[in-house]
């Protein structure tokens, strides 16, 4: 415990989280996990005794890097290797977005799939389950049904146009649920022939730990191709605010930090966790002001039939078009100025960094409590130095959610291409009233030319 | 085993009539050959005490003198018809009686599975875990109920100020509980009893999706009309009920392994049975608007109303029939509604699916050693124990609907064509009114408007 008090004063106490902030020692992650650990396991060992440790996953720095830092201490090496990493991720992040929104679709398609995997392989190795019969042939085909489902929820709405056209694909867009239902039931039948006497509580946590997963990954995954839909703005700044606040509450705290934040993840503190609020809310700020200029940013991806690709073009909404607002008297006095020239989205911006900042870490210490739990060190061993790809991704997830709820919420309403495609599948009769409902509506509202109308 | 095997041609495992004493030696054996091997792999989790026995004493003293087995028959059939009786009453009562039932009902099954939750993990004493299981259902039920009434009582809502902002904020509302909750979890986590709490975390959201999302499918198809609610469910019970007679009587071929009381004879007799059952149900029912009819909210009475034209599934249709049928029966046509033909499909799928629902409750049952899910109902155990094989029946009506008989709700759609922006609003009237010309349904001079 000394030992890690002294860590904790001198040089890791930060508030960065030691699982997703990209420049903490491995070591000191490792020494306060495995103290953590072994103090508790005497007293786990009662209650879940039939839960062993799950080893560790073998080191898999690549051999270059270990040549080129063979000099270095090994604390000294593991920093270098988090930080060369993770300027490795953050420049593959700008090249794919650069690459465009397809491009961004199958990006996020893939992380889905590996996170998919990443958390199914623990589920396999705490219940030994590896040699159920069926069951990694089943968690897979359920991936599949769930996405197939939400990818034909999402392409229906989106590709309106191409659906149209193409024939078979108007059958499968009409019948959709009935069919995803089917193959979901499919499955479920083969779940209940595939049960084996002996294994049957096996089978079934399996189940549930395989659909629990395909609730938390493939969900948020969807919401935010959903908010990609919306304009890359929408998925770019969310991430990028996470990814600043890990790295300033990190920064914070190595430097200021002290008091510490929650017993689940001791080196977290305070002073990381608000100095990291305040400079996430500025550089989001800064960010999307920088953003919303572009109009590759800006505008609601579409697919255009005519070229079969997604297009970017058009007139950049109230949000992203400069505005001047009237300084409230008290930041009058402040910063000697009586308006300010801002983007409406700049506003939004600073709701989007507080979730980050506040709630974030919540998924952050939701995913240490789990590893805790299931005494692991890591999710999987994908990334050299930072773990698995859930390990990056922990904070995300309830970003996504967020950012969708918060578009639906308070940016726009429904979707109008999906509002039309469900108008053109009513009855007749009732497509008329509505017709007749909305001619009245917008007559009202002036956007019909009233004099046309006296006939 | 012999015990077992000469139970087995006469008492398939069904639901509503039959013996306890044969389903409670079938599971004590099969759990005590189970246990034994199972104890190597699943040595964490003890076996369950079994609850004990809840019949009324007014029943024990009724039925004191007959031998144990003939008291067990009594008490399971005279639960039956008060139970059906019950299901009459209430669908007499009306649609808000309904809905309370519903909820009520899912309420108790959450709470059933729950408690074997806390059972199998020893968790009642986690700090605050079964206060954060009853407020996850709340909060899922306020985001569902929301979804339900913004769409149904769209008038009412607009009227009310309150209500108004509430509809209007409605998802940012329910995931703002949402993540209380979530946050109060995470701060809830305990040092040595982190696994048990994400084992009960999994539980709970596990249960959840599976009760609370087929209780509303289960009320939107009521709203479709009640007889989208109650044919549907006496299909899946006199499944149960013709499968057990057809094995009791003819039982010889096992079906599968997980119980093995069920019989071939017993499945395909209950298919068979329960498709003309449906069948008659339909063509009965059909004839009554009140179960026929959308359930509407009427504005100014405040109140539920069933009264509206019967829609073209619900008139009745001649049809040819086929070569074969017509020289089975010596009809050339047939007067039938064409709702009885979406019956049949429904029968089908209650008698060929809805017993893996069952299959799936009882691998449960097996895999934590219970016997029953509670011991609410006298002879007949908890409330999951009578409505398992119902949840898939819930879901399959449910899409059954949304591909077949009907689109999207207009009230839903005009609400949303209200929350657009107005610019998305013009091109979406300039494309109706486009789509609407073409098929022929404004004339040209409206048009012209």
């Amino acid at each position: 415990m000394t030992e890690l008090r002294k860590r904790g004063g001198g040089g890791g106490g930060g508030g960065g989280d030691p699982d997703s902030t990209e420049n903490i020692s491995d070591k000191e992650t490792d020494g306060e996990d495995r103290i953590g650990l072994t103090g508790e396991g005497d007293r786990d060992s009662k209650p879940d005794t039939d839960t062993p440790e799950v080893p560790p996953p073998g080191e898999r720095t690549p051999k270059c890097l270990n040549k080129a830092l063979g000099g270095l201490s090994s604390r000294w090496k593991n920093w270098w290797i988090r930080g060369i990493l993770t300027l490795t991720m953050i420049t593959g992040f700008f090249l794919i977005i650069s690459l465009g929104p397809f491009m961004l679709i199958l990006v996020v398609m893939g992380i889905q799939i590996k996170c998919f995997q990443e958390i199914i392989t623990i589920g396999y190795r705490v219940y030994h389950s590896y040699d159920l019969p069926w069951f990694r042939t089943l968690s897979w085909y359920f991936l599949i049904c769930v996405n197939y489902f939400f990818y034909g929820e999402t392409v229906a709405d989106y590709f309106g146009a191409l659906v149209q056209r193409e024939e078979p694909l108007q059958f499968l867009v009409r019948y959709h649920r009935f069919i995803s239902f089917a193959l979901y039931l499919a499955g479920f039948c083969m779940f209940v022939l595939s049960l084996v006497k002996k294994h049957y509580r096996l089978q079934f946590y399996m189940f549930a730990w395989t659909h629990v997963t395909l609730l938390i990954v493939v969900t948020q995954s969807h919401l935010v191709i959903q908010n990609l839909f919306e304009g890359m703005i929408w998925f770019i700044v969310p991430i990028s605010i996470v990814i600043c606040n890990d790295i300033m509450a990190y920064l914070f705290g190595f430097f200021f930090g002290r008091t510490p934040l929650i017993k689940l993840s001791p080196k977290k503190t305070w002073e990381g966790f608000i100095g990291g609020f305040f400079s996430t809310v500025v550089f989001g700020y800064i960010f999307a002001y920088l953003l919303a200029q572009y109009k590759y940013f800006v505008c609601p991806v579409e697919y255009n039939s005519e070229t079969n690709s997604f297009a970017v073009e058009c007139d950049p909404s109230e949000l992203f078009v400069m505005q001047e607002y009237t300084l409230p008297s008290v930041m009058q006095t402040v910063l000697r100025l009586k308006t300010m020239n801002l983007y409406p989205f700049q506003i939004h911006s600073i709701a989007l960094s507080t979730f980050a900042s506040l709630i974030g870490p919540f998924g952050g210490f939701f995913a240490s409590g789990f590893k805790r739990a299931f005494k692991i060190k890591d999710f999987a061993d994908t990334i050299p130095g930072h773990g698995g790809i859930v390990d990056r991704f922990d904070c995300q997830y309830l970003m996504a959610t967020f950012v969708h709820v918060y578009i639906t919420s308070f940016i726009r309403g429904p979707n109008p291409s999906k509002v039309l495609q469900q108008l053109l599948v009513l009855q007749p009769e009732q497509q008329l009233s509505i017709f007749n409902t909305l001619k009245y509506h917008l007559k009202e509202r002036g956007m019909i030319p009233k004099a046309v109308e006296g006939q | 085993m012999t015990e077992l095997r000469h139970r087995g041609p006469q008492e398939n495992e069904m639901q509503q009539q039959p013996d306890d004493k044969g389903s409670e030696s079938e599971v004590r054996t099969d759990g005590e050959a189970a246990s034994d091997s199972e104890t190597k792999q699943d040595s964490g989790v003890p076996e369950i005490p079994p609850t004990a026995d809840d019949t009324p004493e007014v029943l024990n003293k009724a039925l004191s003198g007959l031998s144990s087995r003939w008291r067990n028959w009594w008490v399971r059939g005279i639960l039956t018809l008060a139970m059906i009786s019950f299901f009459f009453l209430i669908i007499y009562l009306g649609p808000i009686v309904l809905m309370m039932i519903v909820l009520c009902v899912q309420i108790k099954c959450f709470h059933e599975i729950i408690m074997i939750g806390y059972s199998v993990y020893h968790s009642y004493h986690l700090p605050w875990f079964r206060t954060l299981s009853w407020y996850f259902l709340l909060c899922v039920n306020y985001f569902f109920y929301g979804e339900t009434v913004t769409d149904y009582f769209f008038t009412l809502v607009q009227r009310e100020e309150p209500l108004r902002i509430l509809s209007k904020y409605h998802r940012f509302i329910s995931f703002a509980m949402y993540l209380t909750g979530f946050c109060m979890f995470v701060l809830s986590l305990v040092k040595k009893h982190y696994r048990l709490q994400f084992y009960m975390f999994g539980w709970t959201h596990v249960t959840l999706l599976i009760v609370v999302t087929q209780s509303h499918l289960i009320i939107h198809n009521l709203f479709e009309g009640m007889i989208w609610f109650i044919v549907p469910i006496s299909c899946v019970i006199c499944n149960d009920i013709m499968a057990y007679m057809f094995g009791f009587f003819f039982g010889r071929t096992p079906l599968i392994k997980l119980s093995p009381k069920k019989t071939w004879e017993g499945f395909i007799g209950g298919f068979f049975a329960t498709v003309v059952f449906g069948l008659l149900l339909s063509y009965v029912m059909a004839g009554y608007r009140y179960f026929v009819c959308p359930v509407e909210f009427n504005n100014d009475s405040n109140r539920f109303t069933v009264d509206c034209e019967p829609s073209d599934l619900f008139q009745l249709h001649n049809y040819g029939l086929p070569a074969v049928l017509q020289s089975l029966t010596g009809w050339k046509t047939v007067r039938m509604y064409p709702f009885q033909i979406h019956s049949i499909a429904l029968s089908a799928f209650a008698s060929l699916m809805g017993p893996f629902g069952g299959f799936f409750a009882s691998g449960f049952k097996r895999a934590f050693k219970i016997k029953d899910f509670a011991n609410t109902i006298p002879g007949h155990g908890g409330i999951m124990d009578r409505f398992d094989c119902q949840y898939l029946m819930a879901t399959f009506v449910n899409v059954y609907i949304a591909s077949f008989i009907r689109g999207p709700n207009p009230s839903r759609v005009m609400q949303q064509l209200l929350a657009l922006r107005l610019d998305q609003q013009l091109h979406i009237f300039n494309s109706l009114k486009a789509h609407l010309v073409d098929k022929g349904l404004l004339s040209a001079i409206e048009e012209a408007a």
